[in-house]
């Protein structure tokens, strides 16, 4: 079974590489590379996996992963310029793949919370512009 | 086992297009039985959400599965340029006797990006998973891009009614 939290950040990034020219860096990031960086209203949806505890009826209090989310996610990254403010950021490109994983590695490590453990995490850069990290198998198959 | 963290980027997309549900199989009064509204001569429209996946492996330079902007030219270019503004029934040449129910027209989608994904990103490690439309906020429409690959779906228009 699973079960969803979502938690909202807005914060600025900056999509460019010191290595690629002004030219480059429109080609792969378009407007994102804009050098003075831009700013999102970031939406983090977390989906847990587990079965309800048989006395709580709950797979996990989501008392604890709101605070998990606010303290992994919210409190480092609302209302920040990530590049400058929140690593790995400084060093690496704050991408939607990137802040996705950045996300992903940082809840990993708190979870699992009883039995629940983190199943996915989908992050919206824009509403229409969303990476999913999803702990099931994908066949490579599928990315050939 | 260890799992595979492979990353998916949904683009959604936008089109508006008519369309009429009228089966040339079935009657005038079996169709307005079956299809009603959506049975009106006249056609109708709708704001059609396009939502387009693909699974891949970062580049490890720039953090992207693929440019944004590649992805939506090429969506733009195989599918928004066919469907914007335009009557399905009599402007979409798939449809020229197939019904173009939202369920055929995202087999249609699918099937189109699917089999142009070689061609179009034959350097990009990344391959096409999933279309997903909205013909309205209320319906959707799902199609994994390995149902069409392996020709497991059925084309509901192709299924005589007697079978439903």
């Amino acid at each position: 079974m699973y079960i969803t939290r979502k938690a909202e950040f807005s914060a600025s990034h900056v999509c460019r590489l010191k290595g690629l020219s002004d030219e480059e860096n429109r080609r792969a990031f378009g407007e994102d590379a804009h050098p003075h960086g831009h700013g999102h209203n970031y939406v983090v949806e977390v989906t847990l996996e587990g079965e309800p505890d048989p006395v709580t009826g709950m797979i996990v209090d989501l008392k604890q992963v709101k605070q998990l989310l606010e303290e992994e996610v919210v409190e480092p990254m609302d209302h920040r310029f990530l590049n400058v403010e929140v690593p790995p950021f400084d060093h690496v490109v704050p991408t939607t793949e990137n802040v996705a994983r950045e996300i992903w590695d940082r809840l990993e490590r708190r979870l699992p919370l009883a039995s629940a453990r983190l199943y996915r995490v989908r992050l919206y850069e824009t509403s229409d512009c969303y990476v999913d990290i999803e702990r099931s198998p994908i066949s490579q198959a599928e990315a050939s | 086992m260890t799992p595979t963290l492979l990353p998916r980027l949904t683009r959604r997309y936008r089109f508006s297009a008519s369309h009429r549900l009228h089966s040339l199989a079935l009657t005038d009064g079996e169709n307005r039985a079956l299809y009603g509204k959506c049975n009106n001569p006249f056609g109708h429209g709708h704001d059609y959400v396009l939502e387009v996946t693909i699974a891949g492996t970062p580049d490890s330079l720039t953090g992207l599965i693929m440019p944004r902007h590649d992805l939506d030219q090429w969506v733009e270019s195989k599918v928004l340029k066919l469907f914007d503004h335009r009557y399905i029934n009599t402007d979409v040449s798939a449809f020229a006797a197939s019904v173009p129910t939202t369920e055929n027209v995202a087999l249609l989608i699918a099937k189109v990006l699917a089999e142009d994904w070689p061609r179009a990103f034959p350097a990009v490690p990344a391959g096409l998973t999933r279309v997903h439309i909205l013909e309205t906020g209320r319906n959707g429409f799902e199609v994994l891009a390995d149902e069409v690959r392996r020709g497991s779906t059925r084309r509901p228009s192709a299924v005589p009614p007697g079978d439903k």
